[in-house]
């Protein structure tokens, strides 16, 4: 039986675990999601304060600083996040979490062996298990943080028998693992961790950097696994229902998003996508055709006399911070009496959902977001559709052309408007790597520069129009 | 195996089927948040490291649970104000709704 102490822990792990449960339903409804993100933060607060009753804990030194830092570093980035860069402080927390579980598998190791206790088969499978994949996600999330704050290249990194180093370490992996479990030893557990973190970045490098949701989503579920694999090493089963919780709807997640690109979770890991550039069809299509350029001005008037204007924001838009001064100039031609609408594709920008968080910072009307499936049959009927910073999720070979890398990928049929206006910095690839033939389309005119500039500049011209 | 790693397992499985029909049906708008959270929630581990530094005896353990509980701090913490950032501007474009209603 349990003592008191036992029974207030246990009975507050219940609760918590029933408001993580509420909180995951209400996050997965627009109504509803800011307050279940808030059940959850109480549902934690609540297994936090209880787990610090229980006996095996003598010191809260260590504790009650690591968490003030700790708390500080996380609420500081959270808060001064500028909302663009919002994808990757998402991996970059994942990493952390990711960190914490293989930091305590290996602690939780080297004291049991310290007391001289015997580790079980399944105490020992989980400390390993737990020490490799949490090293994997966090050098993973630290690589796809680097790629999403352009620190590391987006494009996929790839070396010479990547897949068969690749193969060995996981070898390699396994055979230490089984060593740690059948014979100990804290050498090879550390030898397990420096290998897992090895792995983890090796494994990201070589995926583009248009893949990373999907990547970080895979990552985040992996994070969840190996709390719950901690808690098989702690006999908690606090963490062993948290962390499966969000392995299990991580991993959904990642089914949903990758569905949503029209790719298999395979192809995103292990396809290197954009490394090969699409030699056949759209660079064919490049050649022989040039590149219609158009100024803010003449873009102004183009605008001002079309009835239905369709905005397609993408990650330039994020970049250049340009959804404030897309709405100004959205208000302006509605106030002209044009009818104005955004079509949001689904994984439009770094993260399906990126635009829509963008938009609504700017105060656009929700009812002015129109997505995939509503949008693409009205474009034949726009007059002027303004991309502004996408291109894979607009390029027409994901429908026309089958050896296109991205073929079959659901994309917004701007080119069926009848005015095509791409702002854009400048000539370079999409994220995916690719060439887009909408660039060299008869329809389209290309404005160069800075979107938030480029806006700007259309705005004034506007005025005098 | 032990009486109780058979009973984790049974919560393992349990936990898998929950967590995959909470949320079986999401719009795409809301998987960046959704992730965000479910990154938060797995910030869970710190409780982990509450453990570890808690009864930690040598330098060395002292040294890994502190590491441990910065690092599964800040993801608890930073993991809830961004999803709460990210779905503060959900909520933002209703009041803007709402007034033009009344006007």
């Amino acid at each position: 039986m349990l003592d008191v102490r036992g029974s207030v822990i246990a009975s507050s792990y219940i609760v918590a675990a029933i408001l993580f449960i509420f909180g995951l339903k209400q996050l997965s409804s627009p109504s509803t999601a800011r307050s279940g993100n808030r059940l959850a933060a109480i549902g934690m607060t609540i297994a936090l304060s209880a787990t610090l009753l229980d006996r095996q804990i003598v010191s809260f030194w260590t504790i009650a600083i690591g968490t003030l830092i700790g708390a500080a570093i996380g609420v500081y980035f959270a808060r001064t996040v500028q909302m663009t860069a919002m994808p990757q402080m998402v991996a970059l927390f994942n990493g952390m979490g990711g960190a914490t579980a293989a930091l305590v598998s290996v602690a939780e190791f080297l004291r049991l062996t310290r007391a001289g206790e015997r580790i079980g088969l399944g105490e020992g499978t989980s400390i390993v298990l737990g020490t490799a994949i949490g090293a994997i996600s966090f050098t993973g999330s630290i690589v796809a943080f680097g790629k999403l704050q352009e620190i590391l290249p987006g494009k996929p990194l790839q070396f010479p028998l990547q897949r068969v180093v690749n193969a060995l370490i996981l070898l390699a992996l396994f055979i230490l693992g089984v060593m740690v479990v059948t014979q100990g030893g804290s050498t090879t557990l550390w030898t397990v961790f420096a290998a897992a973190l090895v792995l983890g970045a090796m494994f990201v490098l070589p995926i583009g950097g248009g893949d990373m949701p999907v990547v970080i989503s895979i990552l985040n579920s992996l994070t969840g696994l190996a709390a719950a694999l901690t808690g098989f090493v702690l006999h908690n089963q606090m963490l062993v229902v948290a962390g499966v919780l969000v392995g299990a709807s991580g991993t959904l997640l990642t089914l949903l998003m990758s569905t949503a690109m029209n790719r298999s979770v395979a192809n995103v890991l292990f396809g290197a996508f954009g490394a090969t550039s699409n030699e056949t069809g759209a660079a064919a299509s490049a050649v022989g055709h040039t590149v219609r350029q158009t100024t803010p001005e003449d873009t102004a008037i183009a605008l001002a006399y079309a009835r239905s204007v369709v905005i397609v924001p993408g990650y330039g838009l994020a970049v250049a911070e340009a959804q404030h001064t897309v709405r100004e100039l959205a208000t302006d031609l509605e106030n002209r009496g044009v009818n104005v609408k955004y079509a949001i594709h689904p994984v439009a920008g770094r993260m399906p959902g990126h635009m829509n968080v963008l938009l609504a910072e700017a105060n656009v009307p929700y009812d002015q977001l129109l997505e995939m499936d509503q949008v693409n049959g009205q474009f034949p009927q726009t007059d002027v559709v303004l991309v502004v910073g996408a291109n894979d999720v607009v390029n027409p070979a994901a429908r026309d052309d089958p050896s296109s890398p991205i073929y079959g990928m659901p994309i917004l049929d701007v080119d069926r408007a009848r005015n095509i206006i791409v702002l854009k910095r400048s000539m370079g690839h999409g994220f995916a790597g690719i060439d887009n033939a909408l660039f060299y389309h008869e329809k389209t005119r290309m404005l160069f520069g800075d979107a938030r500039q480029s806006l700007t500049q259309i705005g004034q011209a506007l005025k005098s129009a | 195996m032990s009486q109780e790693l058979v009973l984790g397992i049974y919560v393992f499985i349990m936990a898998i089927f929950v967590g995959f029909e909470v949320i079986s049906r999401v719009p795409s708008v809301l998987h960046t948040p959704l992730m965000s959270g479910t990154n938060a929630i797995h910030g869970i581990v710190v409780l982990g490291a509450f453990l570890v530094a808690g009864s930690a005896d040598t330098p060395l353990l002292h040294t890994l649970g502190f590491i441990a509980v910065v690092f599964g701090a800040a993801n608890v913490f930073g993991g809830f104000v961004v999803t709460d950032r990210m779905l503060e501007m959900f909520k933002k474009r209703e009041i803007p709704q709402g007034e033009k209603k009344d006007a």
